[in-house]
């Protein structure tokens, strides 16, 4: 299931709705590395609260995807990791290297305002 | 209240997603709590991956055990390659293809037991159980 993408302001922000498998998540990696360019955006906010699994390939293709944007000139902050995932994250060694995080949306658009982009 | 087991063939990144669903939600029956449940998942969709990267189809089943302890088994089976060096496929961050080397190790790390059986040419099956504590 695609990810639907809106555009706010000067920011993207994917909210994922469902479980996604391997190829969603690659085709998110792949239109927000596109659209930030098309619409000239300076910060990418990715919900992932409804995911209820984050395993070692999302960590990687979401670190992946953030280092995509900033190559292209944006920030990326991740919201909404549960706090499950979070401890299933660290049991399994995971890490998402020095992408942003915050607690939620609302956070995550307070965040990207702090942001020097 | 009876739990039925889960058979879910795996063949697809898509089916990763479908065990990963089906584990959770027996997991769910059997009593455990939210952050277990996500821990079981975890460990199964790593082991389901392995199954798509390496052996390209095989099966996945999702028992209930309440024999005196409540929890619950996964038993991964696939007809694939198999794995040559097996202290090597368990060692952390040791990867052959595109993931992080986190599948095997990573799934031994969030289960209570794990065993695994290889042969070379035949396939592999993972074992893994979690007790409800």
């Amino acid at each position: 299931m695609r990810v639907p993408i809106l555009k706010q302001g000067n920011y993207l922000i994917a909210s994922i709705q469902s479980a996604l498998s391997d190829e969603d998540l690659i085709q998110l990696h792949d239109d927000l590395a596109q659209r930030v360019g098309k619409y000239r955006s300076k910060g990418v906010i990715v919900d992932v609260t409804v995911l209820d699994v984050m395993d070692s390939f999302a960590t990687r293709t979401l670190r992946d995807l953030a280092q995509s944007v900033r190559l292209r000139g944006a920030e990326t902050v991740i919201v909404g990791i549960q706090p499950e995932v979070a401890f299933a994250m660290v049991q399994l060694g995971l890490e998402l290297g020095n992408v942003h995080t915050a607690l939620d949306l609302e956070e995550g658009l307070e965040l990207m305002g702090g942001l020097p982009v | 209240m009876t739990v039925d087991t889960r058979h879910i063939p795996i063949r697809s990144d898509v089916d990763i997603v479908e065990a990963r669903v089906a584990t959770r939600a027996l997991a769910t029956r059997v009593g455990f709590s939210s952050t277990d449940q996500v821990l079981i998942a975890t460990a199964v969709s790593e082991i389901a991956r392995n199954i798509v990267e390496y052996a390209l189809s095989g099966e996945i089943l999702v028992a209930p055990m309440d024999s005196g302890r409540k929890g619950v088994e996964i038993i991964a089976r696939d007809d694939g390659p198999g794995i040559v060096d097996l202290s090597k496929a368990l060692e952390e961050g040791f990867t052959t293809r595109r993931g992080l080397g986190m599948g095997l190790p990573g799934a031994r790390r969030l289960m209570d037991e794990f065993d695994i059986t290889s042969k070379v040419g035949r396939g592999t099956v993972v074992r893994m159980r979690k007790w409800l504590s």
